[in-house]
């Protein structure tokens, strides 16, 4: 039976892999999947928390309540980013971020 | 005692009124004269009455600033002339204004004159006469730059702020002197101190006299009130002539009679005083019998006729000053809305050789201004003629040479007097101008008729009661040296005058001294403005370009700019330099909160 | 769940991870995402939290993946040339990777380890006791079963009965606001 640090170390690792393809890629599609990955580690993180976490006997569900926010918000979030990302594209043709730079000062 | 506030509070409320409220509505000029018109009233119903009333205004400590009123035959006297001259000239302004598109703010600048004015002569300490002073000079400020948009205008408005300015100074040496001495700046409650030597006290009173020979334009600090009349001719009538430059002498008197003239007769500073009056008397005089304009003459002969006062004052006869301050104040606005009137009908001609002729086509203006010279050249009985007896009267039973200078002095009034009236009144009209001169209307006339009524008659005893001082023997007439010589040079004066201007159409002499005023303002120019006024505003440009505008502001907002351009750099706009500080951040907090 | 089953489903996992970074097509990606989700799910459930783990199925990989996919194809994208513009990204993404991964363990390496408590049919049966009687909570944890699905829809309409109609609001605001966004450009 894996142990907590385990799940940690897991979790962590997806996270880094997000946070490298936030830095790295371009496309801003990927950006944002990376960013879900990056969503998904941490709610890998509150389960564990939750199954390591007993309260009389059974799993503590304030964490796995928080994953259930985070997975229904996550959604409302991707169905807003992509809309502006069609947005986005119909307006520059592009969703490559090295191009979208109209934020430099 | 609610009657001295009314009448010092009113006019400060009527010009915030116009100030605030009215703006350029029609009606703000005759709301400041109805209000000048009752301070008048109450001027009339406070005569003769006594006492003080006062009311803490700062307190600092232990000190206390007040504002406070003192009533006595000075103040109640002089309060009439303020505001008699003062009702006078806001009629007269009436018609002479008419046109002008700066009325409104005309009549807002009189009704501020009256409230300051007012404020000197109520005061019953010296910080208030101070505040007031200052007040004084600025509503003066304000009046001589009328016409802004004239840049002599301008120039002699500021002129005549910084020549007050420079006298000020030493007003308020010798009034915290003064403090320093009789522990006390209420006039009432002065008592000189017996340890106190002379020649401290006369320190402080030569540097109060400061003060009075910037506002009444004594020497060296003559040069702004020819100037100042760039500003509208019931202005000069009313600040430059009757009240204004006469509070000098009024503040001197003040002085004198609360120091007592014992103290007084002591001091060594009397002498310096009686010589500033005198000698201004007589170069003021000899600048005026060279000048042209037709104010210039009469700004000179005021200057003249304040040398008189001054040199009263310091003969320790302030009464006879203050005598000749009362009834100079008529005539002397009378001379100068004469002129106005004339000025005004000749189309802003000031310049009498292009008058003449002006006795058929103005008879009441002519009168009026007759009798007004009349007074002047002190023709026995008339107002000046008292009032000037008292002066060399003065002068003669000090045993000074001053009575000669006086009485040369007194030669050169007629004289130039003369001039000015056969030049301007009588002969043929020398241009176009003066010919299509007609009488002036009655709101100018009718000030003119009661000004002329009160210069011919304001020395006898009747009018006595009006008057803020009564010396003895006023009205009184002795045939002594002193009358024969002043009959002599009134006679001497007028006939030369008539001798060498009747009938004349181009002055006959030419003294370029005179005419150039000694040159005296050209040496204030070319030494004064230059070599000092041109250094200081040099170290001050330099100041100011480099410290306030180059490092202050100028610092601040290039600090503000190159500091913002730094952080521009950081903005490049790329999604992944954001993700990536972002990142870079969260790794700082967690190394922070965690490892630290 | 066995240690295996674990390590099995972690790998799927950050493979799948690794892969969303890897692939040029965007496409690719989105399958890696969900080849990643699928083992995340499968750490879920192996955590006894099966609803947890069927909604990670049923949302991301159903719904939220397929959304991606769609916008892809929607939008026809072409493969990137290059995943990023010269050294500078590529060196910053590692190097701060590499500073999250050593921050990571040395925080694990601190923290004591724990292992799971024990979830058996004595553990549950004795955690009955807190639900009434009867009700269908208490009968299956009598019966030796997580009723999980039960637990959560209890926790959730007790505990976080608010929250959840804050959330109902937001999902409604999200959905105008998509449609906003979409409309505006129709025009």
């Amino acid at each position: 039976m894996a142990s907590l640090n385990d799940y940690l170390l897991v979790s962590g690792l997806l996270f880094a892999s997000g946070l490298f393809g936030v830095v790295l890629r371009r496309n801003i599609i990927i950006v944002f999947m990376c960013l879900e990955l990056m969503l998904s580690a941490a709610n890998l993180s509150l389960v564990a928390f939750s199954r390591f976490n007993t309260v009389n006997g059974l799993p503590d569900y304030n964490g796995q309540m928080l994953v259930f926010f985070v997975i229904t918000v996550a959604a409302a979030e991707v169905a807003v980013g992509l809309a502006i990302i069609v947005a986005l594209y119909r307006a520059r043709q592009t969703i490559h971020t090295d191009e979208l730079t109209s934020l430099k000062g | 005692m609610n009657l001295p506030w009314i009448l010092l509070f009113l006019p400060l409320v009527v010009a915030a009124v116009c100030q605030l409220v009215l703006r350029k509505s029609a009606i703000v000029p005759l709301v400041a004269t109805a209000s000048a018109v009752a301070t008048l009233v109450i001027s009339f119903l406070l005569l003769g009455k006594t006492g003080t009333s006062a009311f803490d205004w700062a307190t600092i400590g232990e000190f206390h600033l007040r504002i406070g009123i003192q009533l006595d035959r000075l103040s109640t006297g002089m309060m009439i002339v303020v505001t008699g001259v003062g009702a006078l000239v806001h009629i007269f302004s009436l018609a002479y204004m008419k046109d002008d598109e700066g009325k409104a703010r005309y009549f807002t600048g009189l009704a501020f004159f009256m409230f300051s004015m007012t404020g000197i002569v109520l005061a019953d300490n010296f910080i208030m006469t101070f505040i007031f002073w200052e007040l004084v000079g600025f509503s003066s400020y304000l009046l001589i730059g009328h016409w802004y948009q004239k840049e002599s205008a301008a120039d002699a408005a500021k002129k005549a702020f910084l020549c007050n300015r420079v006298g000020d100074f030493g007003f308020m040496i010798g009034i915290l002197m003064l403090w320093g001495i009789t522990g006390t700046l209420t006039f009432g409650d002065m008592q000189i101190p017996a340890a106190v030597s002379t020649a401290t006290l006369s320190a402080a009173v030569l540097c109060i006299f400061c003060g009075a020979v910037g506002k009444s334009a004594q020497l060296p600090l003559h040069v702004w009130l020819p100037d100042a009349m760039e500003g509208p001719t019931p202005v000069s009538a009313l600040i430059h002539a009757a009240t204004m430059v006469a509070a000098g002498v009024y503040m001197l008197f003040r002085v004198q009679t609360s120091l007592g003239f014992e103290v007084f007769e002591e001091l060594q500073a009397s002498t310096v005083i009686a010589w500033t009056g005198g000698i201004t008397s007589l170069l003021a005089a000899l600048m005026a019998t060279q000048q042209d304009d037709i104010k210039r003459v009469l700004a000179y002969s005021t200057l003249s006729q304040l040398g008189y006062m001054v040199m009263a004052v310091g003969f320790v006869h302030g009464e006879a000053g203050m005598f000749h301050l009362f009834t100079h104040a008529w005539f002397k606005a009378l001379l100068f809305l004469g002129s106005g009137a004339v000025i005004y009908a000749c189309h802003h001609e000031q310049d009498i050789w292009k008058m003449g002729g002006l006795r058929k086509k103005m008879p009441i203006t002519t009168i009026a201004f007759g009798a007004g010279c009349l007074a002047l050249i002190a023709v026995p009985g008339t107002s000046g003629f008292f009032s000037k007896e008292l002066i060399l009267d003065a002068a003669h039973e000090a045993g000074s040479p001053l009575f000669w200078i006086a009485a040369f002095v007194a030669v050169l009034t007629p004289f130039y007097m003369t001039r000015l009236f056969v030049v301007a009144f009588l002969g043929k009209p020398r241009s176009e101008n003066a010919g299509h001169a007609h009488e002036v209307g009655p709101l100018m006339w009718v000030p003119l008729a009661l000004l002329a009524v009160l210069a011919i008659f304001s020395g006898y005893s009747f009018i006595n009661p009006l008057s803020p001082a009564l010396p003895h023997h006023a009205g009184e007439f002795h045939l002594n040296l002193v009358a024969i010589v002043s009959l002599a040079a009134l006679v001497i004066g007028v006939g030369t005058g008539w001798i060498l201007y009747a009938g004349k159409d181009k002055d006959p002499v030419t003294i370029p001294l005179f005419r150039n005023r000694f040159y005296i303002d050209g040496i204030y120019d070319n030494f004064i403005v230059r070599y000092f006024q041109d250094a200081l505003v040099a170290i001050v440009h330099f100041f100011d370009e480099l410290v306030i505008n180059g490092l202050m502001v100028g610092g601040l907002s290039r600090g503000a700019a190159s500091f913002g351009n730094l952080f521009r750099k950081v903005q490049s706009g790329e999604l992944q330099g954001y993700a990536f500080a972002c990142g870079l951040g969260a790794i700082l907090v967690i190394y922070f909160m965690v490892f630290l | 769940m066995p240690s295996y089953l674990f390590w099995l489903f972690a790998t799927v996992m950050l493979i799948g991870g690794a892969a969303v970074i890897a692939f040029r097509n965007p496409v690719s990606s989105a399958l890696s995402v969900v080849t990643c989700f699928v083992g995340l799910a499968g750490l879920f459930i192996g955590l006894s939290a099966f609803f947890v783990g069927v909604i990670q199925i049923l949302v991301y990989t159903g719904a939220v993946m397929v959304l991606f996919l769609f916008i892809i194809m929607l939008l026809d994208l072409k493969d990137e040339e290059k995943r990023a513009k010269g050294i500078a990204p590529l060196a910053a993404g590692v190097g701060l990777v590499i500073a999250f991964v050593v921050q990571l363990i040395g925080v694990l390496s601190r923290t004591p380890n724990k292992s799971a408590p024990a979830l058996n049919q004595e553990t549950l049966a004795a955690a009955a006791g807190h639900f009434p009687v009867g009700e269908k909570i208490a009968t299956s944890l009598t019966a030796g079963r997580l009723p999980d699905v039960q637990l959560i829809g209890h926790t959730l309409f007790t505990q976080y009965n608010l929250p959840l109609q804050i959330l109902g609001v937001l999902l409604l605001v999200a959905t105008i606001g998509v449609v906003a966004l979409s409309k505006k450009q129709a025009e």
